[in-house]
């Protein structure tokens, strides 16, 4: 019972790091093909706006939505600013949006030094067996699973999602229809940054913020995203699923270190069997 | 214009003359105060920065101080700052470039091991001097690296005495950084709770940058140690220290640490997740001595801010003086020149007095056990007077075998 409790709490806490880290990107480069190296670093923005909103003195949970508010503008400015002009051109937004991601961490390292800041999560624990819990690691577990329903609902049962799906897939067709597509493209770009400050937010009290906090992230999301296939939404929550499950029972069974070995190595071998990745073969869905 | 072969060599030959020429003039006119350069290698940036930032500092504090007294030998020192930016490459890049470019006298430097042995081969080949303010897990048996820092014979040895010994936390948990600091660090102090009667449950390594210690924190819990003992390293393993007051708590578990405060950790945490974790260190800010307050308001004088200083940013300027005295001692700023003066020499400090051996070249310094308080700062517990480096003592000797460059590791 007590090993079980143990189990379940540390896949469901891995589980939902790699979704919460993964989400936002599953949106931008996902659906929109944009392969946005600075996804890590909205991260750290919106651990940062977080850090900077209790300090205004904001409570936790707000912060953390005034942190996605914030980084979701952000996102809007940087996709007006740099990724419209980019739509197709793979490399070259690669080579922006990296550019980006250099320049917020010396942007993040100027305004706020170097080193790292944070905020006190006191929920306190919580006893199972004789083990405790952070109380706050639920708190991560809820909002992960709740951003990533609440994303799958929005975008399958919203005329706004419908729109954005219809879009993604044809542009041309969805402009000829009368669509603003520049728009949709802009919104979107926003939406995927928008829950990437939340993670960064959620993160905060855990992890501290730190300008080099989204290069920890990054190729972790990646993986995530593209191990999940072209489905974004199922896709990367099925790869949090799997990477999340190996990682929690590893990681107790044997190390840390281990476990990320685990980790890649389990990504290789599937994609290998897969190479579209775990949601190559679905013909429908999200 | 046209160049042909006996023209470009004709212009070469007159653009070299002129240009030695005139360095040959300066070089004449002005060596009364060429300045003695100084190489300081640390990372202002990148993950590792919480161990270098008041470093920095404390290298500057000492040179412009002894620039403010009339310079050394005479002549002026001219600070030469690298950032490494927490990347090892960087370290072996900037020592090259400090010695065959620069041409400085002396590096002060490399905060992590690793980064440490990047540059030793370095300093080596062009025969220069380097100076590790860190403290680091011994070992190092090398004339041109000096070794400023507490070795666990110093920090470690008395810090097991106290928890197992006097505490009775007999059976301990261990978590350790995974590169050779923490590797060999958790070898000293599993070989050290055993000799103290203690038992060494289990060991853990953690890349730098994990922030996830979930599964770890309840592998803790399973295993019910009396004590969880941290070699953790750098600004991501940080989250360590707040997960553990979240889950277990040090009311429940004592937490016993070799790196903890160095950082300036709890400076970085809450009042409550730094409260009561127990560490062994040659200085900290609240030492109860003249010295030490005397240090910490020069530093905060020169910072131009009131933040705690810490171990490493005393290590800055432990090393420069040292190192100036030991010019002073062998008129001369000549790497080799140094080398063979550094045999006794000693300095006063922050921390009290400091003697560097030059058996090993490592150096004898007083160690307090002490204990992180919930006003962010460190009560002292026990002191140690004048500890000296016996671990790397019993397995070097520079004096008879002065080309050897082994790093010496503890066998259990």
């Amino acid at each position: 019972m007590q090993l079980l409790a143990n189990y379940v709490y540390l896949i469901g806490y891995s589980f939902a790091i790699f979704v919460l880290i993964s989400l936002g990107l599953a949106v931008i480069f996902g659906m929109m093909r944009v392969i946005n190296l600075a996804q890590g670093e909205f991260i750290m923005l919106g651990a940062y706006v977080c850090v900077e909103a209790t300090k205004a003195g904001m409570p936790l949970w707000l912060a953390i939505i005034v942190a996605g508010l914030a980084v979701g503008a952000f996102g809007i400015v940087v996709e007006r600013l740099i990724i419209r002009f980019l739509y197709g051109r793979i490399l070259d937004t690669l080579l922006a949006t990296w550019g980006l991601s250099l320049f917020l961490v010396g942007g993040v390292t100027i305004l706020y030094g170097p080193q790292s800041e944070s905020v006190g999560a006191t929920l306190g624990n919580f006893q199972i067996g004789d083990i405790s819990y952070s109380r706050y690691s639920l708190v991560v577990i809820i909002v992960a699973v709740v951003l990533l329903v609440g994303t799958y609902a929005f975008w399958r049962f919203t005329r706004f999602g419908l729109i954005v799906r219809g879009t993604m897939q044809n542009a041309g067709m969805a402009a000829a229809m009368g669509i603003n597509t520049g728009l949709v493209y802009m919104l979107t770009f926003g939406f995927g940054a928008a829950l990437a400050g939340l993670a960064g937010g959620v993160l905060v009290p855990i992890v501290g913020a730190s300008p080099q906090l989204g290069v920890s992230y990054i190729a972790k999301a990646f993986i995530t995203v593209i191990a999940g296939g072209p489905l974004p939404l199922l896709g990367t929550s099925a790869a949090s699923a799997l990477f999340g499950t190996i990682d929690g029972i590893v990681s107790y069974k044997s190390s840390t270190v281990v476990s990320e070995v685990a980790v890649l190595l389990i990504a290789i071998v599937l994609l290998r069997l897969l190479p579209l990745g775990i949601t190559g073969r679905l013909r429908r869905g999200l | 214009m046209k160049f042909d072969r006996r023209q470009l060599f004709r212009t070469a030959t007159g653009a070299l003359a002129y240009a030695s020429s005139a360095s040959l003039l300066k070089t004449a006119r002005l060596h009364a105060e060429e300045p003695i350069r100084v190489g300081n290698i640390l990372d202002k940036t990148g993950g590792l920065n919480i161990y270098s930032l008041k470093q920095i500092v404390g290298v500057a504090m000492a040179v412009d101080e002894i620039n403010a007294a009339g310079g050394l030998l005479g002549r002026p020192l001219e600070l030469h700052f690298y950032d490494s930016q927490s990347d090892n490459q960087f370290n072996s890049q900037y020592a090259t470039q400090a010695l065959a470019q620069d041409q400085v006298k002396v590096i002060h430097g490399g905060i992590t091991s690793s980064s440490r042995e990047v540059m030793r081969p370095v300093v080596r080949k062009f025969g220069g001097l380097l100076f590790y303010n860190s403290l680091y897990e011994g070992g190092v048996c090398d004339k041109r690296h000096v070794s400023t820092g507490m070795v666990p014979a110093q920090q470690l040895e008395p810090l097991v005495d106290y928890v197992v010994k006097e505490q009775g936390k007999k059976k301990g948990y261990i978590l350790a950084a995974d590169y050779n600091y923490g590797q060999i660090t958790s070898k000293w102090m599993q070989k050290m709770i055993r000799e103290a009667g203690g038992e060494d449950m289990a060991v853990e390594f953690f890349a730098l940058d994990v922030n996830n210690f979930a599964p770890v924190i309840a592998k803790i819990q399973a295993a019910k140690p009396d004590v969880v003992w941290s070699v953790l390293v750098g600004g991501a393993h940080i989250a360590f220290y707040r997960q553990f007051e979240a889950t277990i708590g040090k009311k429940n578990m004592m937490l016993a640490s070799t790196t903890y405060g160095v950082g300036r950790e709890q400076t970085e945490l809450s009042a409550q997740e730094g409260d009561g974790i127990i560490i062994g260190t040659s200085f900290v800010d609240s030492l109860p001595t003249a010295e030490a307050k005397a240090f910490v308001d020069k530093f905060h004088k020169y910072a131009g801010n009131n933040e705690y200083v810490g171990e490493y940013g005393e290590y800055g300027y432990r090393g420069v003086s040292l190192w100036a005295e030991a010019v002073k001692k062998a008129k001369s700023a000549e790497p080799d020149d140094v080398i063979a003066a550094l045999d006794g020499v000693s300095v006063n400090g922050g921390g009290g007095k400091y003697t560097i051996d030059g058996k090993t070249n490592h150096t004898t310094m007083d160690i307090h056990i002490v204990k992180g308080n919930a006003t962010q700062t460190f009560d002292v517990i026990k002191s140690f007077p004048q500890r000296p480096p016996k671990d790397t003592q019993l397995v070097c000797d520079l004096v008879k075998n002065p080309d050897d460059t082994t790093q010496y590791e503890p066998k259990i």
